[in-house]
């Protein structure tokens, strides 16, 4: 797996994460390509990793009994996909599918916990990284909520 | 094509010599104007209140009646002498006659091409403006920037304006809601004038000291029985002025109040005036500056033909500020706000000057008594503590 | 001298439905000066259109400013007179009075890279600024549109925000708030600010123009300011009730400005302080 490790480092989210940390999640890693169509995962499946997307396209979709599925973000290169591995149940609450061929890294999420507990200060680390992505969606998803592009009739 | 030309006013000091113009002569002063083919306007005791309408003889002024004037309260009481101008505003201001309350701006007929558009505009009606105070000769000067010299000038103003002639008078007292000293806009008529008039009366003498403002203010003036008015007539009428300067109901201190007003836009103050105020836009309506308007569109029943009217307007409505999904002033703390805001600071900005000339009017005429001197000063009065508390700490 | 406040009468010479509630109309001036059909404009300006009886309604122009035969509009139909509109044909006329208004800064941008969001309707005033950069291309460094809808359905000139995107000079990304399944769309979902990491631009050297909702021009400025644009760089458009467009009915008040002529467009760094406030 020492291959993973330069893609890691390089991958903004881990952005300046000291060298031994890269050194270390580099053991979770694998990498993974994704065909277009191809589900990542669905609502309900254990949620055990996360993606740092290296290429392509992938969507998070909801399915709805009326409406079938309802597509609320997109994601490419350079960005994170996933944070239920952090969450107890540890379930995925939306689906995601590869819109194009998509090539990312996969990170176990029980082997990260597993060192996060082991290390405080990288699982401090992790989570102020996650707690910024988990903020910036939060903050998305009240303006797509706002549906200020609607009329207010 | 209309020539703009307003400011053909001019003192020089062949013109600027004083007369003295008898009372009863100031009928050959209003008969010589409406020979040379003017409507006079001036001051007339209607409904229990003076307001500006057409006059013909001296009769039709308030001869003997004065105004008595307080915040939310105007009074009208007789004076023991005859003075003509022995009172300071009423309701009415001259916007009335240069900015028309209701216009049509076009109309649209139908025809075999879809419709056509034409204006009928009248040409403006040549009036006179009898009796206009310092303040209001501000006012007047206030609209001519906001009408006339911006990029896009408002033709029927502009004619109007260029055609108005304007006999302004002193004040020789103030009323309880004044303060034209505060905003540097009286009481003395200074220029902007055609003819300057103050009513000087004594146990044994009531006349008028003229002075001419302009050429044609010189023409009607030879046209009408005066003299030459000597030292201490010409001192009597500076002093009955500065005894008005003196006696100001009120007082605004201007210090900064642009910068004031910008920085104290979430003031614990503009909630306590929006409880007091009803929205009802009596102070934008007789304000002489304020220059709103909305438009308004008619057809008749058959739909062939369709009418465009201009219509004064306030900002006090919450339709003033709508756009597609709401208003953006919601709030009766806004909407007071906005004018008062606009009134005595963004106006600075946008148009070089003040809007306010401190007549009073908004105050007399509001009917819950809210009085703009007050609002500024409390707002500036809590600013001041803040400030000094915080010196305080500073200190400590 | 021109009464200001009268209308010329132009021909509606075509009529196409964009999206559920927005429409563009080309109109032509049958007796316009030396023959003109069209109107001399500057990007971002915008006209008071008149509808016999109905009203006006202020509307952004969203044509190329090069074409002299055709002055286009696009409008979105949420009011009284342009519903009204929205019912017109190719062939019924009506009143046109302007242009109106400040430019977007065509001419400051020259040389530096420029970086257009919108937001909704907010692409129709930008149109034109997008057909004078692609006529003037070598003039600019990179060029990014980034552009936000509701929904796939939503979106204003698709076909040539794909034509646009399928140039190898500009970067186009488009993203909606949700796309239902059936709804054709390869592209981006969330919101629009979420694409802005995406864009390439050099910050000391950008000039961003962003036309939307005001909610989104906030976040937009937010998430550009993280990333080094000074104030200074940022052009907003802002929309009130406006009457008479040329700064005589105070309706369009913005703190000290009067968005009909001192705006609609406006250097942020100019209208921070009124920005901010609420309900001003």
């Amino acid at each position: 797996m020492e291959t993973l490790e330069p893609l890691i480092a390089e991958h903004p989210f881990f952005r300046d994460l000291p060298r031994e940390y890269i050194h270390l999640i580099t053991g979770c890693a694998s990498n993974v390509r994704f065909d277009a169509g191809q589900y990542l995962f669905r609502e309900e499946d254990e949620a055990n990793q996360f993606y740092l997307i290296r290429q392509g396209k992938i969507a998070v979709e909801v399915f709805t009994p009326q409406q079938g599925r309802l597509l609320i973000q997109t994601m490419g290169a350079g960005e994170v996909l996933g944070w239920s591995w952090l969450v107890p149940p540890y379930k995925w609450r939306f689906d995601s599918r590869a819109i194009e061929l998509t090539r990312a890294i996969s990170m176990d999420g029980k082997c990260l916990r597993a060192k996060c507990e082991d290390d405080p200060r990288l699982g401090y680390e992790l989570f102020k990284r996650f707690s910024a992505i988990i903020a910036e969606r939060l903050h998305a998803t009240r303006l797509q909520m706002l549906d200020i592009y609607g009329t207010s009739e | 094509m209309v020539t703009f030309i307003y400011f053909n006013y001019m003192i020089t000091e062949n013109n600027n010599s004083f007369l003295r113009i008898e009372r009863e002569d100031l009928q050959g002063l209003i008969e010589a104007l409406a020979e040379s083919g003017y409507r006079v306007i001036g001051p007339t005791v209607r409904d229990g209140a003076i307001v500006y309408d057409e006059v013909e003889k001296l009769d039709d002024l308030p001869a003997g009646w004065t105004d008595e004037q307080q915040p939310g309260s105007y009074r009208l009481k007789r004076r023991d002498d005859r003075a003509l101008f022995g009172f300071n505003v009423g309701p009415h201001s001259w916007k009335k006659f240069l900015h028309p309350p209701n216009l049509r701006l076009f109309q649209a007929k139908r025809n075999d091409k879809g419709f056509e558009i034409s204006n009928d505009n009248q040409p403006a009606p040549d009036l006179v403006f009898l009796g206009v105070r310092a303040c209001e000769l501000h006012a007047i000067a206030i609209q001519d920037k906001v009408f006339i010299n911006g990029p896009y000038v408002d033709s029927v103003y502009g004619e109007r304006r260029e055609k108005a002639f304007v006999v302004a008078v002193n004040c020789g007292q103030a009323g309880g809601t004044c303060f034209c000293t505060s905003m540097k806009t009286g009481p003395r008529a200074e220029s902007g004038f055609d003819i300057a008039l103050t009513e000087v009366i004594e146990t044994d003498q009531h006349y008028f000291v003229a002075e001419a403002g302009s050429e044609r203010g010189v023409e009607i003036l030879e046209k009408t029985r005066t003299r030459k008015a000597d030292e201490s007539e010409k001192k009597k009428a500076v002093e009955i002025v500065e005894f008005a300067a003196s006696r100001m109901g009120r007082n605004l201190d201007t210090t900064g109040i642009k910068e004031l007003l910008y920085r104290n836009h979430d003031h614990p103050r503009w909630e306590d005036v929006a409880s007091r105020c009803l929205t009802c836009a009596n102070c934008t309506m007789a304000c002489p500056t304020c220059f709103c308007t909305t438009v308004e569109d008619t057809t008749d029943l058959t739909g062939d033909h369709a009418e465009r009217w201009r219509r004064w307007d306030s900002c006090f409505t919450t339709d003033f500020s709508y756009i597609h999904g709401g208003s953006m002033r919601v709030s009766v703390k806004s909407r007071y706000r906005q004018w008062m805001t606009h009134k005595l600071a963004a106006w600075i900005d946008q148009f070089g000057t003040s809007g306010c000339v401190g007549c009073g009017r908004c105050i007399t005429w509001c009917p819950a008594g809210i009085d703009i001197t007050e609002e500024a000063a409390a707002i500036r009065k809590n600013e001041l503590q803040r400030e000094n508390k915080e010196q305080q700490d500073g200190n400590a | 001298m021109n009464d200001p406040m009268m209308p010329s009468i132009w021909r509606i010479k075509n009529y196409r439905t964009e999206t559920a509630d927005t429409f563009t109309i080309d109109l032509v001036n049958e007796h316009g000066q030396d023959g003109m059909t069209g109107m001399h404009f500057q990007p971002g300006q915008f006209n008071m259109l008149y509808l016999f009886g109905a009203g006006e309604s202020a509307i952004s122009i969203s044509g190329d400013p090069r074409n002299k035969d055709v002055l286009t509009h696009t409008v979105r139909a949420v009011g009284t007179v342009t519903r009204a509109l929205a019912r017109l044909k190719r062939g019924d006329v009506i009143g046109v009075r302007g242009p109106y208004g400040s430019p977007w800064p065509v001419v400051e941008a020259i040389g530096n890279d420029v970086l257009i969001v919108a937001g909704g309707i907010g692409l129709a005033p930008l149109r034109p600024v997008i057909y004078h950069l692609i006529a003037e291309r070598e003039k600019y460094g990179k060029v990014t549109l980034l552009y936000g809808a509701r929904s796939p359905v939503d979106i204003l000139f698709r076909q040539e925000l794909e034509k646009w995107r399928g140039r190898f000079d500009m970067q186009v990304e488009a993203t909606v708030d949700n796309a239902r399944q059936g709804q054709t769309w390869h592209g981006n979902a969330g919101v629009v600010t979420g694409l802005i990491p995406r864009a390439g631009f050099d910050p000391s050297q950008t000039t961003v123009m962003i036309c939307g909702p005001e909610l989104m021009m906030r976040f937009t400025i937010i998430e550009l300011q993280k990333r080094g644009i000074e104030e200074d760089a940022i052009h907003v458009s802002m929309e009130r009730n406006m009457k008479c467009a040329i700064g005589l009915c105070g309706h369009c008040q913005l703190g000290p400005e009067f968005i009909c002529k001192n705006g609609p467009v406006f250097r942020f760094d100019r209208i921070r302080d009124s920005f901010r406030k609420r309900e001003i």
